[in-house]
């Protein structure tokens, strides 16, 4: 990267408002660090305790989603750095939080993950509290300890639509972007 | 048999299961990335501690927040006090939760409207 490249990427997020950017992989120890960092960041905040822990509770899912993304198993013989590599950043501007996210998926389960967004965001809030404890209820858990609950969680918690894309990469992969809004 | 007496951590809530008296104590917050490792241990103590439980159980549940691998292995949780409820030895949930923590408020009747367990919504200052 060119030195003025360091610059514009500076200024491109201030002007942006990112309060808080990771790329990289998200290890278990990183994202211990990353709310350990952002939670000090928003104790300086002038902000109520409820959007505080909104935004904290949107991040935490939002990281272990990726976290459990990139434990998977089938990942070991791919691409590494496209397997597992994301982006996080927290965005705050007057009226809003934003919590926002890319990493690279599986072609695969590209409309498996879009048909559940367009489910979620088809649901109101009374919709998305039933379709929430009816997975809590009925819902398996798989060995790394997930419940299918997060991207219901995320909705019901941000009490707006999910923002999401998938930009076709290559054969394998697309990349999917999440741009979470908290009031 | 043996108590559980859990020190909290910045991912794991502090735990304090007596049984003895018939407390037992979730507080913090529980937002580990694995949690069925956590509980389970817990689990298994409930499933052990339903074998001769107290005459009156009281689970006191005061999480700041959780994330949804926790919620499902609280929910598990909770579906073993259920049983000893169930049984016709009383078991009582006292759900807290910080004033105006709506979505921790939610999470409580949310375990309500599943469970055949009485709860008791408790709104405090702070957890």
């Amino acid at each position: 990267m060119s030195l003025k490249k360091i610059y514009s990427l500076y200024r491109t997020m201030e002007e942006e408002n990112i309060i808080f950017s990771f790329n990289g992989v998200v290890t278990a120890d990183f994202l211990t660090v990353i709310l350990d960092i952002m939670e000090t960041k928003m104790s300086y905040l002038s902000e109520t305790s409820k959007t505080k822990k909104k935004v904290f509770n949107i991040l935490v899912e939002c990281l272990q989603n990726l976290y459990h993304h990139i434990d998977d198993e089938n990942d070991l013989k791919r691409d590494l750095k496209k397997s597992k590599s994301s982006i996080v950043m927290v965005k705050h501007d007057q009226e809003s939080y934003y919590v926002q996210t890319g990493n690279y998926i599986d072609k695969s389960v590209v409309s498996e993950l879009d048909e559940r967004l367009i489910k979620i965001n088809g649901l109101d809030k009374e919709g998305l509290r039933e379709y929430y404890r009816e997975t809590l209820d009925n819902g398996a858990v798989s060995s790394k300890g997930t419940a299918g609950l997060g991207m219901i969680d995320i909705a019901r918690k941000s009490g707006n639509k999910l923002e999401y894309e998938f930009l076709e990469i290559d054969e394998e992969f697309s990349f999917f972007s999440l741009n979470v809004k908290i009031d | 048999m043996e108590n559980i007496l859990r020190e909290g951590s910045a991912k794991t809530p502090s735990v304090s299961f007596d049984s003895q008296s018939g407390i037992l104590e979730l507080k913090g917050r529980s937002i580990p990335e694995n949690s069925l490792e956590f509980y389970k241990p817990l689990n298994d103590w409930i499933d052990l501690y339903g074998q001769t439980p107290c005459d009156q159980t009281i689970v006191d549940i005061k999480l700041e927040y959780f994330n949804t691998s926790s919620s499902k292995c609280i929910l598990d949780l909770f579906k073993k006090l259920e049983r000893i409820n169930l049984k016709g030895i009383p078991v009582s949930v006292n759900w807290y939760f910080e004033q105006d923590d709506e979505d921790m408020e939610e999470a409580g009747e949310d375990y309500q409207a599943i469970l055949k367990l009485p709860f008791k919504m408790i709104e405090v200052d702070e957890i």
